[in-house]
């Protein structure tokens, strides 16, 4: 017996002795192969008296299984072992930077305007466009402006050379006139016509330029046309809207009196201003107010003018400068970056 | 419109502060720009008579003043300005006065006693004459508070005036405006009418009717024109911004800022026979006021006498007619021009005046003789003369037509109901004519408002006076029906996040270039061209983006930005009888990207080299994306001539896409080059909806095909006529790798395909595929000579 326990710890320690894997199968050959140390044994039994052969075969079989297990956990240990090493092997610098291209970025006016549009979407406005290129008639005439009316000349406008009546136009305010036209033709045997409710946004463009204003810049138009759309729905959408644009549930809004040719009643809107909080400070001129945008009723001349029963139909428009309120969200004070594509003040709002 | 506060509390004082008083305005509509005061506070300062001076024994420029302050005793003071002399009267600035920045104490000056300071203008704030003392007018109170001698505690209020608001272009027009917001009292300004103390008159005459349906006109004969202006109108006149000229002008100048009626003197003796409005004559000139010499159009409006023409109607008066030092007797017109006559006339001729500002506007056309009367006896008080009696003409002055108010419509329009009697008491309120029958009103607008002809009108006055911030802030009520969402359109922020995604930066450049880059880059020479552009480099629109951007690069390798890569969403102009929306010209939405430096930001693990034209080619693939794009070799005055393509679909050429042309690298500072592309935007927001295949259940086959062509073969040459003769087993056919260099000769390049085949109904045999392979094979050796590579 004593043999037995001898063999089992000299197998267990020949097993420790090797870290090879190859070299560990052949050592259990040498106790469990056919001419092992075991199996040696095992044939030997037959020789022993019965009374013996019993009891001795049960003491070799222990030892074998003792011996197998010896060798089974000996190659967990080395599989463990090498799996170690080659994970240590394989192990990175998790801290050197990704490879691959960048990611680029939207102009701040595009962020501004996706956030317009999604406000204005969720609340089941469309979007529509129009073209700068405009003409007289369009821009102005349309709008309730004839020539010579004293607010021409709030507009400085480019012309185009050698086309007299067409211009840039200087507000978004002719997609107005188009896309009622436009509704009226495709809705002309409805009856209560389907209302208009869009934004407008796009470019606009005034001969000036200095530290707050652009030769072109942007506006949004907002227009809804319904049976029973007030004034006070327009203080509404966009009271609602500037509070979500800011994410200021607190900021104050007012509407004042003002005047637009293509609106009446008319209204200047004027919202806290975000930096002092209507304290005063040199971006609101001391006064806690910023002017946002201007809106109104839509007048019944321009209703009259595509077609649309100004009895029947109430609308109100409004236009705002997204540049503007771009600087205001984002703390920007020279308008001019806008347009410079200077890829340094670009790349911060991606 | 800038005015004195004290001017107008004159008029109407309610009991409010500057600032209430200015969020009032405002918030009524006249937009308060300004309230600032016009003089900085001090405290102390009384008006001091020199009664005598004595040189001071220790100091050469001091002197040693003798002064009454209203007290039995005189005051010591010294003084060291240049103009001090007895008998004047002077500021005082007395022992504990408080000055900007300054505190008047007792003092020894070179060992003499002064008890205060006699102060210049520049020292007490009011202005930045230090050259002596501020001179009082001669009949100031000795010890009287300067604050009120100067009428200091004052402040000039300046509106930002909407145009439709002419009717406040005027003291008495505001001081109306405040007595409607408030309820104060207020009364019309009515001047007594002067009585003649001379026959002498002159016939006035309307001779267009139409643009001049009332003149009134009347002389004042022997006037003093060199009578100095009261100091009183001289301080309303200056905080109103008007400069005093001369007493008979500062007269006509204070009535139009009182009244708001603009007058205009000539002086009578160079007149000669009847004046009369009447247009333009052909070959008539004559010399403004300002010196501007002018051959009126027809369109223009005159006043004339006999023998030419004097005065621009409503604009501006004639150098030769006018008043002078010399002048004894005048004519004074008070007339009203329509505004259609008078509107952008002036700004034709480059200026504007007082007097067309608001005629172009409105003036009260009820107002002439007021103002006349309230003129000649301010002009009699202060010039002395007889004044004749008025000429009036009168024609078809504008109609004031009733417009009907409905109750109902009020609160439709507002969103607010507005009991009839609330409506009738801001009616009444407003000084409007109406009547009332249950919720209807008929009003009738005044003359002085020129803004005021539908029901809007009168819906905007009562919520202006109800105030704007008393109208509810509902949450607006809408139907809820989904707006149609085309599946087979995308937005095009879809497209510009796309290309975000693949590392481009967005720009918005103006969309007015220079001639310069229309030429050289679109071989444009007849572009868009603007009437008056802003500056020379923004003179003509665009017709491509890529000049923008091929300018930020320059920029940014200025700025030491080495990789740029920059898009672009914008229209471009161009003159096309057809046009899109306005004849003559079609402005479609393009989108530029432009691309150099490195492909990728310098990394580690990764060699860096320079971003290339196919690099540019799969982010243009990508966009079009599932559409198939065709690139053409094609060239473009922007590109190099070898490295540009045009892109199409199907038929329709979209863009361009290429290498900026070695020619304009120097020139435009474009460093080592860029690529770029421009596409119209349209075909990138239009997308398949996606068509369903089941998938074959049997095995693909898979082999690859790899010829040798003659160098000049173009990849989609080969592409096209294998894909003609694939059968249709053939699921793909996509080339892989392209190879010169050793083992293929230089006239030659290999091009390798990976072919895909697969049926949808059975397992294909290899011997299909090979047999298909060989047919290709075939193909492309009989149609450009290629051959298996070896």
């Amino acid at each position: 017996m004593q043999e037995l326990e001898q063999l089992v710890a000299w197998a267990v320690s020949e097993f420790e002795s090797t870290t090879e894997p190859a070299h560990l199968e052949s050592i259990k050959g040498r106790f469990l192969g056919r001419n092992g140390s075991v199996t040696e044994l095992l044939k030997g039994l037959g020789k022993l008296p019965g009374a013996e052969r019993k009891a001795a075969g049960a003491a070799i079989n222990a030892a074998k299984q003792s011996i197998e297990s010896a060798l089974q956990s000996r190659r967990e240990a080395l599989r463990a072992a090498a799996l170690e090493a080659q994970l240590q092997r394989e192990a990175l610098d998790v801290t050197l930077p990704g490879r691959g291209a960048g990611v680029g970025g939207l102009h701040p006016v595009t962020r501004t305007l996706g956030r317009i549009e999604q406000l204005f979407r969720s609340v089941g406005f469309d979007v529509a466009d129009g073209p700068e290129i405009e003409t007289d008639f369009h821009n102005f005439t349309a709008l309730n402006t004839p020539a010579d009316h004293p607010a021409r000349s709030m507009h400085d406008t480019f012309y185009i050379e050698n086309a007299p009546g067409v211009l840039l136009r200087t507000h978004t305010s002719p997609i107005q006139v188009r896309y009622m036209q436009a509704h009226v033709a495709r809705h002309a045997r409805r009856s209560p016509m389907p209302p208009v409710r869009i934004i407008a946004p796009g470019r606009v463009y005034r001969v000036d330029s200095d530290a707050t204003h652009s030769p072109m810049f942007h506006q949004v138009e907002g227009l809804w046309v319904d049976e029973n759309v007030s004034f006070a729905d327009l203080k509404g959408v966009l009271t609602d809207f500037l509070r979500r644009f800011f994410e200021r549930q607190d900021l104050a809004v007012r509407f004042r009196p003002s005047f637009f040719p293509f609106t009446e009643p008319s209204a200047e809107v004027d919202m806290g201003c975000v930096f002092c909080s209507g304290k005063g400070c040199r971006v609101c001129g001391h006064t806690g107010w910023l002017e946002i945008a201007g809106s109104g009723m839509v007048h019944p001349n321009v209703l009259r003018q595509v077609g649309i029963d100004s009895e029947r139909y109430l609308g109100f428009a409004f236009g705002m400068g997204p540049d503007r309120l771009t600087m205001l969200r984002y703390g920007i004070n020279d308008l001019r970056l806008f347009y410079d594509g200077d890829l340094r003040f670009l790349g911060q709002f991606a | 419109m800038q005015f004195s506060e004290n001017w107008l509390r004159a008029l109407v004082d309610p009991p409010l502060t500057s600032a209430e008083l200015g969020h009032l305005l405002t918030m009524a509509g006249l937009e308060v720009e300004s309230i600032e005061p016009v003089a900085p506070p001090f405290s102390g300062v009384v008006v001091g008579h020199v009664l005598g001076i004595e040189p001071h024994p220790n100091a050469d420029k001091l002197r040693v003043c003798r002064v009454d302050v209203g007290e039995r005793a005189a005051l010591q003071i010294v003084c060291g300005a240049p103009n001090v002399a007895a008998g004047m009267k002077v500021p005082c600035a007395r022992l504990g006065a408080e000055l900007p920045g300054m505190r008047i104490e007792a003092a020894r000056l070179r060992g003499v006693e002064s008890n205060g300071m006699l102060c210049s203008a520049r020292e007490l704030g009011l202005g930045t004459d230090q050259s002596g003392l501020l001179v009082l007018p001669a009949d100031a109170a000795p010890g009287a508070d300067l604050r009120r001698v100067l009428d200091l505690d004052d402040r000039v209020i300046t509106l930002k005036l909407t145009p439709n608001r002419s009717d406040c272009l005027s003291l008495a027009g505001i001081a109306r405006e405040v007595a409607a917001l408030t309820g104060m009292p207020f009364r019309w300004p009515q001047a007594d009418p002067v009585s003649p103390g001379t026959d002498a008159r002159r016939e006035v005459k309307l001779a267009a009717p139409q643009a001049c349906p009332r003149y009134v006109g009347r002389i004042i004969r022997g006037i003093d024109a060199g009578a100095a202006t009261p100091d009183w109108m001289k301080r309303r006149l200056e905080r109103s911004g008007i400069r005093s000229i001369s007493a008979v002008v500062d007269v006509t100048n204070y009535v139009m800022l009182e009244l708001g009626q603009p007058l205009h003197a000539f002086d009578n003796a160079l007149l000669c026979g009847t004046i009369q409005a009447r247009f333009a004559r052909p070959g008539e000139r004559m010399v403004l006021l300002n010196g501007q010499v002018i051959e009126p159009e027809a369109d223009m409006l005159l006043i004339a006498d006999d023998a030419r023409p004097l005065a621009l109607a409503g604009i501006m008066g004639g150098q030769e007619s006018g008043i002078g030092a010399a002048t004894t007797e005048l004519f004074l017109e008070s007339a009203f021009f329509n505004p259609q006559a008078v509107a952008g006339k002036a700004r034709a001729l480059g200026f504007a005046s007082d007097a067309s500002y608001r005629y172009e506007r409105g003036v009260d056309f009820a107002g002439a003789r007021n103002a006349i009367e309230r003129a000649s006896g301010l002009i009699l008080e202060i010039c002395g003369g007889v004044a004749g009696p008025v000429s009036e003409a009168c024609a078809e002055l504008p109609r004031r037509d009733p417009v009907r108010l409905r109750g109902p419509r009020v609160a439709r329009v507002l969103g607010v109901a507005m009991p009839a009697d609330t409506i009738e008491g801001l009616l009444s309120g407003l000084g409007f004519a109406y009547t009332r029958e249950a919720e209807e009103f008929v009003v009738t607008p005044p003359s002085y408002r020129f803004d005021v002809s539908i029901e809007e009108d009168l819906i905007e006055e009562l919520a202006r006076l109800h105030g704007y911030d008393n109208i509810p802030v509902p949450v607006p009520l809408a139907h809820v029906a989904m707006p149609e969402a085309a599946e087979g359109r995308r937005s095009i922020a879809m497209v510009e996040r796309a290309l975000v995604a693949r590392d481009y930066q967005e720009v918005i450049n103006f969309s007015f270039v220079e001639t310069a880059w229309e030429r050289d880059f679109c071989a444009n020479e007849a572009p868009v061209r603007l009437a008056n552009p802003i500056a020379s480099q923004m003179a003509v629109m665009r017709s491509s983006l890529i000049g923008g951007l091929l300018a930020n690069l320059a920029s940014n390798l200025k700025r030491r930005i080495e990789r740029v890569r920059l898009f672009e969403v914008g229209r471009c102009f161009f003159r096309d009888a057809a046009g899109d929306g306005v004849a003559g010209f079609r402005q479609p939405m393009r989108i530029g990207a432009l691309c150099a430096g490195p492909a990728l930001p310098e990394q580690w693990g990764v060699a860096t080299r320079p971003v290339d034209f196919f690099d540019l080619k799969s982010d243009v693939e990508s966009l079009l994306a599932p559409a198939g794009a065709r690139f053409e070799p094609a060239r473009h005055p922007a590109l190099h001539p070898g490295r540009s393509a045009a892109v199409k679909i199907g038929d329709r050429h979209i863009g361009f896409l290429g290498e900026v042309h070695p020619r304009w690298l120097q020139s435009y500072e474009l460093g080592g080059g860029a690529v770029v592309f421009e596409l119209d935007l349209e075909p990138l927001l239009e997308r398949s909806v996606p068509a369903f295949r089941e998938p074959s259940r049997f095995p693909p086959v898979l082999r690859d095909l790899a010829l040798v062509v003659p160098r000049g073969v173009a990849a989609d040459q080969l592409l096209d006529a294998l894909r003609a003769a694939a059968p249709p087993l053939v699921r793909e056919l996509r080339l892989f790798d392209l190879y010169q260099g050793p083992g293929v000769d230089p006239g030659e390049k290999s091009i390798a395909f990976h072919i895909v085949m697969q049926d949808t109904e059975r397992t294909l045999e290899d011997s299909e595929a090979d047999a298909t392979v060989a047919l290709l094979t075939h193909v492309a050796q009989g149609r450009f000579g290629a051959r298996l590579r070896a």
